[in-house]
């Protein structure tokens, strides 16, 4: 759990883990965030070989093929850097998972020491780089949906709250039952799709009611999902990444 | 195209069912807004489920040994002690009882051991009356059903519904919504069938090894009647329900309580610990208790299961579960329904029947955050 701990001393270099779904959906809010990180002073190296985190074959319970993906990422990220992670899931799978995962295997100690080097985004920036956010947008409403990984795997709702709360012109709002799961869950939702809708629809409704034009959320999963559904309901809420909305918030643009 | 199976089917109607979704909704929303009143210090909170969930641990690790000691000394206290291994072998120990007294009624106590047996239909088959007094179980027999939830099971009714039921089995019953003029008349029917009963049937919360003790969590009193006005008590319980030591049953007694209703105490906590002595005026002549496996060694055996046994049935998993939140406790048609059913219920009963279960969760966590005794660790 994150209330024990230990961050590092603020690094030269870090690794950058892009995810698949930031790579397929959300590239921008790839590059924001290591637009972020670099603005602080941190060379970001991205190793071109990374793939996926392993956690689709992981939840659905095949281990081995979880394990053949993961390797890749094991021999990607084989030095001694933070590996920042924009994404409470798959920072999840790297920090919480992957030593359950390589277990009694030969990679055991390389997956423990790299699981310990993981880092969601949004607990960088807070616990590391102890960052201070200047905001230059014009004042607005937001929603911010926190992941079930990022709220209870990773423990870092309060590093969203935090971040956006730094931005003056922002007025962050709570949507009702915002602890609650958007009900995408990765394979849940291709297995249940009736329940997983009601669950969105739900969700979606709920922000919709706030009157806020912008959704943020720290993973691309829960974004995909719930702006997709704000789009179906017609309600022309735009959804983004954090790392996209707090670049685009903090830098001053030369147009 | 997919083809829809058996679970989706249920879960479907659930979902196009709003008077279930809104009964649901309403009831879990206020269970769980008590439960967070009860342990809102999150110091307290934590530190009770650490000890709690150790309590248990140990147990496990212990569970042969500690079984032997709580025969041992329920047999010194005069509780006769059985085993079952399979469901089957249990219903026929309880039949033995029954007609060893002569026995056409029994009257039950809420017990999900005595569901999963499916008790009352397999006496019934053999013309013994089956009574539940537990005002949800009651309710949930008189239309014919089974339980939706483990602690509140008539919790897919509202009040209304309860009010048409009482109106179509009971005619001669001025019709009436009010709760409590309900469960008026449901004390009034029932304590007429405590007196006739032969035999009382209860399940158990703990059974500490060290004293030979019972421990019967309960809200209603209907417990405490099943326990002790009949002339013969049968406790049924799984086997991994014992505990070490008596000074493990406040801890746990506290953390089921506020996390199963957000209460601080039970209305009633029964602590059986003998038949009736010599000189005593009350109290059963005889008690039993029966010991189920059905399975439980097997998931005990079992390093990545064992933990699950830890459960004290206390709900709080289902209560927070988005998705059994959602379809209901109906919707996974086995005995226990929401995210800790969807784990022991495939161990018990078969792939077959139950290996779609697991993939109704969403991996949110929202069951693991509230379990008293952390499963999963
Ligand atoms: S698994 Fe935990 S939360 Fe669920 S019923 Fe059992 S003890 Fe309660």
């Amino acid at each position: 759990m994150k209330q024990d701990r230990h961050y590092p001393e603020r690094p030269d270099k870090v690794y950058f883990f892009g995810t698949c779904l930031v790579d397929l959906l959300y590239p921008e809010a790839g590059i924001a965030a290591m637009e972020l990180l670099r603005r602080e002073g941190v060379g970001v190296i991205f190793p071109h070989g990374q793939t996926c985190c392993g956690q689709p074959a992981w939840n659905a319970g095949y281990r081995e093929q979880a394990r053949q993906v993961a390797r890749a990422q094991l021999r990607c990220f084989a030095r001694d850097y933070p590996i920042v992670v924009p994404s409470g899931s798959c920072a999840g799978m790297m920090h919480l998972h992957y030593p359950e995962l390589f277990r009694d295997t030969p990679e055991q100690a390389q997956a423990e020491a790299l699981a310990a080097r993981v880092y969601e985004l949004t607990e960088f920036l807070v616990h590391v780089l102890k960052i201070r956010l200047t905001d230059l947008g014009p004042p607005t409403r937001v929603a911010l949906h926190t992941s079930c990984s990022a709220r209870r795997g990773m423990g870092v709702a309060a590093e969203h709250e935090g971040l956006i709360g730094q931005l003056g012109n922002v007025e962050l709002v709570e949507p009702q039952r915002k602890e609650e799961c958007c009900g995408f869950g990765g394979t849940f939702a291709l297995k249940h799709p009736d329940i997983s809708t009601e669950m969105v629809s739900e969700k979606a409704r709920l922000i919709a009611e706030t009157g806020v034009r912008e959704l943020v959320s720290g993973d691309c999963g829960c974004l995909m999902n719930i702006a997709g559904r704000l789009g179906h309901q017609g309600s022309g809420i735009r959804g983004r990444h954090i790392a996209s909305f707090l670049w685009e918030r903090t830098h001053a643009s030369d147009e | 195209m997919q083809v829809t199976s058996d679970f989706q089917g249920r879960c479907r109607e659930a979902l196009n069912d709003p008077q279930i979704r809104r009964n649901f909704r309403f009831a879990m929303d206020g269970l769980m807004s008590k439960r967070r009143a009860s342990l809102g210090d999150e110091d307290e909170r934590e530190g009770l489920r650490a000890r709690c969930a150790a309590i248990r641990a140990n147990a496990l690790a212990r569970l042969p040994d500690l079984l032997e000691q709580l025969e041992r000394n329920c047999t010194e206290n005069g509780i006769r002690v059985h085993w079952a291994e399979t469901v089957q072998e249990a219903n026929r120990i309880v039949l033995d009882i029954v007609r060893g007294h002569h026995a056409r009624r029994l009257i039950k106590g809420k017990s999900m051991v005595s569901e999963e047996m499916g008790l009352n239909h397999f006496l019934e088959g053999q013309g013994i009356e089956c009574l539940e007094s537990d005002l949800g179980e009651y309710i949930v027999q008189l239309a014919g059903e089974t339980p939706s939830h483990i602690i509140a099971p008539a919790i897919h009714k509202n009040r209304q519904e309860v009010a048409e039921l009482f109106r179509r089995k009971f005619p001669d019953i001025p019709f009436q919504e009010d709760p409590e003029a309900l469960a008026r008349s449901a004390r009034r029917i029932l304590r007429e069938k405590f007196e006739q009963a032969e035999i009382g049937l209860s399940g158990v919360n703990f059974a500490v090894a060290e004293t030979g003790t019972l421990c019967l969590v309960e809200n209603e009193g209907n417990g405490r009647m099943c326990t002790t006005v009949p002339p013969v008590h049968i406790a049924v319980t799984g086997i991994e329900k014992v505990v070490e030591r008596l000074g493990d049953i406040p801890p746990l007694l506290d953390l089921l309580v506020r996390s199963a209703t957000g209460q601080h105490i039970s209305t009633y906590f029964n602590m059986i610990s003998s038949p009736r002595r010599e000189g005593e005026r009350d109290g059963p002549r005889e008690v039993h208790l029966l010991l189920l496996d059905n399975g439980r060694s097997r998931i005990h055996r079992d390093a990545q299961l064992i933990d699950t046994l830890r459960c004290i049935r206390c709900g709080a998993c289902m209560n927070h579960c988005p998705v059994y939140g959602r379809i209901g406790g109906h919707a996974y048609g086995s005995t226990i329904p929401g995210p800790i059913g969807s784990v022991v219920e495939p161990q018990k009963e078969g792939l077959a029947r139950f290996g779609e279960l697991p993939t109704a969760s969403t991996l949110c966590g929202a069951c693991a955050e509230v379990c008293p005794v952390r499963i999963p660790r």
